[in-house]
């Protein structure tokens, strides 16, 4: 029986370790990497491009928001803001758009409002129910007017992780999705800061660390290789974690 | 076999039973060792709709060593790559067994009668595997509760794997809002995950026991290269 215990012990290490080997080997990586795309193709062609997320009653509200990542940017510029309640925060709506804008929080309550109770995935596999209020993406997009060759939008934010400031980006089917919205409200108060203030993103079919906190500017890019290490997204450019997280 | 004519030469596994078998064999451990990756970004479970302070978990997994998960080392990113590459080969090989079932042997070989739902009949064929005699009674292909198991994970562990790993998904949660419903929130269908992955983890312990104790090799070498059925001509 040791014997046997031996081989079939040997052939699960032999494999896992050989597990390791083919993700560092050419053909292993890509093969890898292409799965990303299927499963958002799959998505895509499933979903229709409006589908909602679930939104729940407030009764399913978790009695406190996790905070994770960056829980508090704490630059000086930012601890400035945070002092006189963010009257002087700007949120820049630019890149490859008609007309550039620039927006006080005043200006963006005074649009068009959404709010929607939804859960928040965490790539980790926890998840949070809040109730978000804030302007749909796609009413500040149409009035900025994306340019034709516009295929993405980043949200620059004002938050620095492990030296590198944190970004995000997706594609124009989610910036113009419904329930896309520029969150400045947690369950019907101001934005904590461990949870973004005063601006973050809701990107309710995706994961969470596509939810940029601390927004300060929205650009609208024809390709993402030219942003930070190209790969559209912070975790992603640190860690190689998948740009589409609707999975 | 039940059939009046066997045919000659006719293999004791069907070329699709065997290349499902060792593809499934494949995905699934690759499946399972890199879930265990995944299991140690957040080792609690929840029951509900949501769920992430450790606290109120209803169960803390261990952290599971490098040398157990895919990668060898902590990568959550590179762990969901593996997890996904081996969800595709496997759903859909599930999916074509399933499609395929009614018109293939295993079709009836799976349908239970009623003689096998009596106590009596279980508690016969408990008696028979504590005596290590595995052969399944003439004319049949499994012993009972071989055929038990079977149907369990088949019918029942391997669906709910698929349908439990989709619900985990925001962007299929909104192309099918019903699965949220069916499994009671994203947290539970995440705990019933976790909970029939060790399942599987059972039946394979079990398996690869009963393969050893009922002669390996040719056990092995059938499930490659065909073998012969009973009643077909040598």
């Amino acid at each position: 029986m040791i014997g046997r215990r031996g081989i079939i012990g040997g052939l699960l290490g032999g494999f896992l370790a050989g597990c390791t080997k083919v993700a560092q080997s050419g053909p292993g990586a890509s093969l890898l990497s292409a799965v990303e795309g299927w499963n958002q193709d799959l998505h895509r062609v499933l979903t229709k491009r409006t589908a909602l997320a679930r939104e729940f009653s407030p009764a399913d509200i978790s009695p406190v928001f996790r905070g994770n990542g960056t829980t508090d940017p704490a630059t000086p510029a930012y601890e400035t803001h945070l002092a006189n309640g963010f009257a002087d925060w700007r949120l820049a709506i630019d890149g490859l758009v008609a007309r550039p804008m620039v927006l006080s929080l005043a200006q963006l309550k005074a649009l068009p409002q959404r709010t929607q109770i939804t859960r928040h995935d965490c790539v980790e596999g926890w998840s949070a129910i809040g109730q978000w209020s804030g302007v749909p993406l796609g009413a500040l997009l149409h009035a900025a007017g994306l340019r034709p060759e516009a295929k993405f939008i980043v949200f620059h934010c004002a938050d620095i992780l492990a030296g590198t400031q944190y970004y995000e980006s997706i594609d124009l089917i989610d910036a113009l999705h419904p329930q896309t919205i520029v969150a400045h409200s947690l369950n019907g108060a101001l934005l904590p800061v461990k949870n973004g203030a005063p601006l973050r993103m809701r990107i309710e079919r995706q994961l969470g660390y596509k939810q940029a906190k601390y927004v300060e500017r929205i650009e609208a890019v024809a390709s993402l290789a030219d942003i930070a290490g190209g790969k559209g997204g912070y975790w992603e450019d640190r860690s190689g974690y998948q740009w589409y997280a609707g999975i | 076999m039940t059939d009046p004519t066997p045919p000659k030469n006719r293999t004791r596994h069907a070329l699709g039973t065997r290349l499902w078998h060792w593809l499934n064999a494949l995905a699934i451990g690759l499946l399972f060792f890199s879930g265990l990756n995944i299991s140690n970004a957040h080792p609690q479970l929840y029951w509900g709709q949501w769920g992430f302070d450790p606290a109120t978990a209803w169960l803390r997994l261990p952290h599971f060593p490098a040398w157990m998960t895919i990668p060898g080392y902590y990568s959550l990113a590179e762990a969901r790559l593996w997890h996904f590459l081996a969800a595709w080969p496997f759903a859909i090989g599930l999916l074509l067994f399933l499609v395929a079932l009614p018109f293939t042997r295993h079709g009836r070989q799976f349908r239970l009668r009623k003689p096998e739902l009596s106590i009596a009949a279980i508690r016969d064929d408990i008696g028979h595997h504590l005596k290590l005699h595995f052969d399944p009674p003439p004319g049949k292909s499994f012993n009972l509760l071989q055929k038990y198991l079977y149907i369990a994970v088949l019918f029942i562990g391997l669906p709910l794997m698929v349908l439990t790993g989709l619900t985990l998904s925001p962007g299929i949660d909104a192309t099918f809002p019903w699965l949220l419903d069916v499994f009671g929130g994203r947290q539970s269908a995440r705990s019933i995950h976790f909970v029939i992955a060790w399942g599987l983890f059972g039946f394979f312990v079990l398996h690869i026991l009963a393969v050893l104790l009922s002669g390996p090799i040719g056990q092995v070498r059938d499930m490659i290269t065909g073998g012969r059925a009973e009643g077909a001509t040598p």
